[in-house]
């Protein structure tokens, strides 16, 4: 094993370690350190261990979502937040809170619609003779990022106040509606889509080095572009149903994961276990940050997710890069 | 049709890009086992019939022939592990360091679970030293100076490793020395029977290495053959517009271009 394999492996397992230490934390054994009665069984059963692996799951989904944007568009900035996909899921939201009510199902459902919907509208109009640029993909997703963002504004303006405040929360992105049932639809989109994702690491990184040359090596670059886009608008999609977009996680899971390994390429499996620990500490700190308030997690990422954009983009300015 | 006699060649091939024409029925053949030099001016079209030559980019009309077969027909991995080509302007990925740059030419020669083996890396470490970037490998490809870079880029196609190579100005960027060393490496590979095109604007360079010359101009082929019968003083006044005179280089005999003051600055 060459020394940077070591060293992603040791980063990996190191973020499985902070991810198993924030999930105890959230459930915060020593609080049933006397026994466990009827009533924390149902606690951990209900709504802790569900907001656990809703944590685990679409925090890894939405880092690698992140990883494949930004090795496909070779764009430090290829996210969901960027790319439009996070807009049209707050579309569908609000459409599915103002005009079908809001349960859960009809909002997870009708974000699901929004945000995949954005991802192949992007895809159409970003492709041209058959080749989809990665600076065209970002340049549209941002255009389209922008009409969402109005049309949003626009629907909670006209919206009454109950759904404006909860179309907001949604936006946001939390955890504190997770349930079994999310949990299920979740682990079976992750677990199908994930694992063939890990496999096209290899194209991915031949993908870099341009169309001409990945072309000449062999690689179908617009299958593989095709194929990789839809199983990351999907895993990003489905977390965003289930958590709200939780903003910038997928943009700076691959960059940290990146930094941490030292390893070039689309770093897949560090990401996704760093995606899942920083999901976790992000709700453990919302919930613990304020004494006796609690703080929708994606108000968290918001905060160190766009600190850290920020930190990298003043520092890559120095270093001649971006 | 004719069949071919050789390995890569064009039949009525015309490429453009957005219905704009670039090359119109071209029918060109790379002798095998030449070292083929292709020279023209700047937009005539050199970089895009190495394009399509790689299969890389998809003809208007007409054909490229691998084998006397459509070259889009054959499986992907078969023309990737045959044809190589280096791209005039290949993108760096972040942070990537020289060894990884070259080993990333082994792609083709990989299945797709498995991993870099003993021989794909005794491969790496040949590209790198043909390439004199041993001492290199383990920085980052940003860092180094442009020469440098272009080098790894070679190593990259090398390490390919196949029968034919493209090389789209493997030159450019090089110092006097660094691009003796790039031709004659050339030469090397040629020697050992390897088929190599490359793109070169020096007249000179081109007429002392190249077995086979193709000159382009416009999209088409205006002359081709032996440097010896190809250039002359009228041929480099229809490709460039430039007035030269031709004289025997002393040191090879081949031909040598001396280019003359243009016919307004002249006495
Ligand atoms: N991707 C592209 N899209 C549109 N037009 C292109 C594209 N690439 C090249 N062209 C046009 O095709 C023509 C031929 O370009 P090509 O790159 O083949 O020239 P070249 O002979 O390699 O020139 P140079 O010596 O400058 O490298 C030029 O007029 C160029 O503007
Ligand atoms: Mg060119």
């Amino acid at each position: 094993m060459s020394p940077t394999m070591k060293r992603s492996v040791g980063v990996s397992v190191v973020f499985v370690a902070l991810a198993a230490v924030a999930a105890f934390a959230t459930v915060d054994i020593g609080q049933f350190s006397g026994g466990i009665t009827e009533a924390d069984a149902f606690i951990i059963n209900q709504l802790l261990l569900p907001r656990i692996l809703t944590a685990v799951l679409a925090g890894a989904s939405l880092a690698l979502a992140g990883a494949v944007f930004q090795s496909v568009t070779r764009n430090p900035l290829g996210s969901p937040d960027v790319l439009g996909f996070t807009q049209g899921a707050a579309t569908g939201a609000l459409v599915g809170i103002m005009a079908f009510g809001g349960g859960a199902l009809v909002v997870a459902v009708s974000a699901w619609i929004g945000a995949v919907g954005s991802g192949v509208t992007i895809y159409l109009v970003a492709r041209r003779g058959g080749v989809t640029g990665g600076a065209r993909l970002i340049l549209v997703g941002i255009g389209i990022a922008a009409i969402l963002s109005a049309v949003n504004e626009y629907l909670i303006t006209r919206a009454n106040i109950v759904d404006a405040a909860a179309a907001t929360v949604w936006i946001t992105g939390s955890l504190d509606g997770s349930t079994w049932s999310g949990v299920v639809i979740l682990a079976a989109v992750t677990f199908l889509l994930a694992p063939c994702l890990l496999l096209t690491s290899r194209s991915l990184r031949v993908l870099e080095l341009g169309d001409d040359l990945a072309i000449g090596l062999g690689l179908g670059v617009e299958k593989v572009r095709l194929l990789t886009l839809t199983g990351a608008v999907l895993l990003a999609a489905t977390a965003a149903s289930q958590t709200g977009p939780v903003a910038f996680l997928a943009l700076c899971a691959p960059h940290l994961a990146r930094r941490l390994t030292r390893r070039t390429g689309p770093n897949l499996v560090p990401t996704l276990l760093l995606g899942a620990a920083l999901m976790l500490w992000a709700d453990y700190i919302s919930q613990h940050a304020i004494p006796n308030r609690v703080l929708p997690a994606g108000v968290v990422t918001g905060v160190l997710g766009g600190g850290y954009l920020v930190y990298l983009l003043a520092h890559q300015r120095k270093t001649g890069q971006i | 049709m004719s069949a071919p006699a050789n390995r890569l060649a064009t039949r009525n091939l015309t490429l453009g890009y957005d219905h704009r024409q670039v090359v119109r029925d071209l029918e060109v053949e790379i002798p095998d086992r030449s070292f083929t030099v292709i020279i023209g001016a700047n937009g005539c079209g050199k970089s895009t019939l190495l394009r399509a030559l790689a299969r890389v980019l998809r003809p208007t009309s007409g054909t490229v022939l691998l084998d006397g077969k459509e070259i889009g027909a054959h499986p992907s991995r078969h023309v990737a592990r045959t044809v190589g080509l280096l791209p005039q302007s290949p993108i760096t990925p972040d942070g990537i360091t020289v060894a990884e740059l070259v080993g990333r030419g082994r792609f083709p020669h990989q299945g797709a679970l498995r991993r870099e083996t003993p021989q794909d890396r005794a491969v790496v470490e040949r590209c790198l030293a043909e390439t004199a970037l041993t001492d290199l490998g383990q920085r980052p490809v940003s860092s180094l100076s442009g020469g440098q870079r272009q080098r790894a880029w070679i190593a990259t196609a090398l390490a390919q490793d196949t029968e034919l190579l493209l090389l789209d100005e493997p030159t450019t960027y090089l110092d006097l020395m660094h691009q003796i060393e790039v031709l004659d490496l050339c030469a090397r590979l040629h020697a050992a029977g390897r088929t190599v095109v490359a793109v070169l604007h020096d007249l000179n360079q081109a007429a002392r290495y190249a077995s086979h010359l193709i000159v382009l101009r416009e999209g088409e082929v205006i002359a081709e053959g032996a440097p010896d019968a190809v250039i002359t003083a009228e041929l480099v006044g229809r490709a460039f517009g430039l007035r030269a005179r031709i004289i025997p280089d002393p040191e090879t005999g081949r031909p040598l271009v001396i280019p003359l003051p243009s016919q307004v600055t002249a006495k």
